[in-house]
C-alpha cells in the first residue's frame, strides 16, 4: 500500500470525441499545498471533477486514500467548483446550515467567524452579494471543513487583489495541516509563495511535478517565469495551444 | 519589517536570510522566543513547510535553539552571533569589490574610494 493521498494511473477522459485526459499519471502526498497549473483546456477542471467524484474516468484508476471517489471519499474531500452552484435565493446562513447538515467535519463557528471578519452579513441572500463576495462565501464554506483533501478550482480568479490576499491567507491559516490542498489556477505569481509543489498539466498529461523551491533552484526563475517559458515554446512548435 | 521575496531564488533561502538579519539587528533579541512556524508563515504569506525549512536552517547554524518545552529561541551565544555578523559583512564587502570591478576599479582603487568617502 502506498502512502500517497491521491493516486491516478493511466486515466483517460473525453467529452465526445475530444480527449481531455490522456493517460494521466499522478501521485500527491498528504500535508502539502499543491498548485495544479496548465494552459486553458489542459484538463485541470476535469481532473478535479474526477477526484471529487463528479465524473468517472473511461479508463484507468483514480484513488483517494486507496478508495474510488464516491460516498466514502466525499466525507474527506472538500471541493470548490469553478462555478458557483448555490441557489441564489438562499441566505448565507442557510448555506452554513446546509453544510452543517451534510458534513460531519464542518465547523460552523469557524465559518461564522470568517464571515464576521470579512463583514459579510449572513442574513443576506446570495443573489444580493457581489460576484467576489459570493466567491468568498463559497471558499469560507469549503475551508471550514476539516478535510483530508481540499480541491480548489480557480479560487482567486474572480476577485480583486486585496481579496486575493485574503483568500490565500484563509487557505494558509485554515487548511488542515495533515491534509492536502490542490489549487488549480492561471494566476501563478499570486499563489506561488504558498505552494509546496507544482504540477504542470498539458494535453491531459502531467509534464512536470516538482517542489517549488527545488524548481526555483534548478531553473533559477520563478514558477510563473518557467510556466511562461514552457508553454510559450510549445505553442511555437505548432501545438494546439495558443497561449 | 517587511518580508521581501524575489523571483529567482528558492523562497526558503530568502526567508532564512531575512530571519538571520532580523536576529542580528535585534528585531529578535538574544534569548527571545521566535513566533511559531505558522505565525511566521502567515506573516510572510508563505507555505508553513517552506518557513519550517528556513527555521531548520537557522537551527543548523546555531542561531536558534529548538527546545521541546520552550519552543524556538534566539541563541545567547555571542560567538555564534558575532560569527554570523562577520560572515554577512564579508559578503557585503565582496559585493562592493565586485561592483567596483564592474566599473573598472581595482581592489586598491576601490578601497581608496571608500577611504576618501569616509573622510568627507
Amino acid at each position: 500500500m502506498s502512502a500517497a493521498l491521491i493516486q491516478c494511473q493511466d486515466v483517460w477522459k473525453s467529452y465526445g470525441k475530444k480527449e481531455v485526459l490522456r493517460g494521466l499519471n499522478l501521485q500527491v502526498e498528504s500535508g502539502r499545498i499543491v498548485g495544479l497549473l496548465g494552459p486553458n483546456g489542459a484538463g485541470k477542471t476535469t481532473l478535479l471533477k474526477l477526484l471529487s467524484g463528479l465524473l468517472q474516468p473511461e479508463q484507468g484508476m483514480v484513488l483517494i486514500e486507496g478508495e474510488v471517489p464516491g460516498c466514502a471519499t466525499k466525507s474527506m474531500v472538500s471541493y470548490l467548483p469553478d462555478k458557483p452552484y448555490f441557489a441564489d435565493w438562499m441566505k448565507v446562513q442557510d448555506l452554513i446550515e446546509l453544510f452543517e447538515d451534510f458534513y460531519a467535519d464542518f465547523d460552523r463557528m469557524k465559518a461564522e467567524q470568517m464571515c464576521a471578519v470579512l463583514e459579510i452579513d449572513i442574513r443576506r441572500k446570495m443573489k444580493t452579494l457581489s460576484k467576489g463576495t459570493k466567491e468568498k462565501v463559497q471558499l469560507i464554506l469549503v475551508m471550514s471543513r476539516r478535510a483530508k483533501l481540499y480541491l480548489l478550482d480557480e479560487p482567486i480568479a474572480g476577485v480583486d487583489p486585496a481579496a486575493r490576499d485574503f483568500i490565500l491567507s484563509t487557505i494558509l491559516n485554515n487548511y488542515n495541516p495533515d491534509g492536502t490542498v490542490l489549487i488549480s489556477t492561471h494566476l501563478i505569481a499570486d499563489v506561488e509563495r504558498i505552494l509546496d509543489e507544482v504540477i504542470f498539466l498539458q494535453n491531459g498529461q502531467v509534464i512536470r511535478q516538482e517542489l517549488v523551491d527545488n524548481l526555483r533552484e534548478k531553473e533559477r526563475k520563478s514558477v510563473d517565469g518557467l510556466f511562461r517559458d514552457v508553454f510559450r515554446t510549445k505553442s511555437y512548435e505548432g501545438g494546439e495551444f495558443s497561449c | 519589517m517587511d518580508w521581501r521575496l524575489d523571483d529567482s531564488r528558492p523562497i526558503w533561502l530568502q526567508l532564512q536570510e531575512q530571519l538571520t538579519r532580523r536576529i542580528l539587528s535585534g528585531h529578535y533579541p538574544p534569548g527571545e522566543k521566535l513566533p511559531t512556524v505558522r505565525e511566521l508563515a502567515a506573516e510572510a504569506g508563505v507555505n508553513p513547510n517552506t518557513m519550517q525549512r528556513a527555521l531548520a536552517a537557522l537551527d543548523a547554524e546555531g542561531l536558534t535553539i529548538t527546545n521541546r518545552t520552550t519552543g524556538r529561541v534566539v541563541t545567547k551565544d555571542e560567538a555564534v552571533l558575532e560569527g554570523m555578523r562577520a560572515c554577512l559583512a564579508r559578503g557585503i564587502i565582496e559585493q562592493f569589490y565586485e561592483s567596483a570591478a564592474e566599473l573598472g576599479y581595482t581592489k586598491e582603487q576601490a578601497l581608496e574610494l571608500l577611504k576618501r568617502r569616509q573622510n568627507l
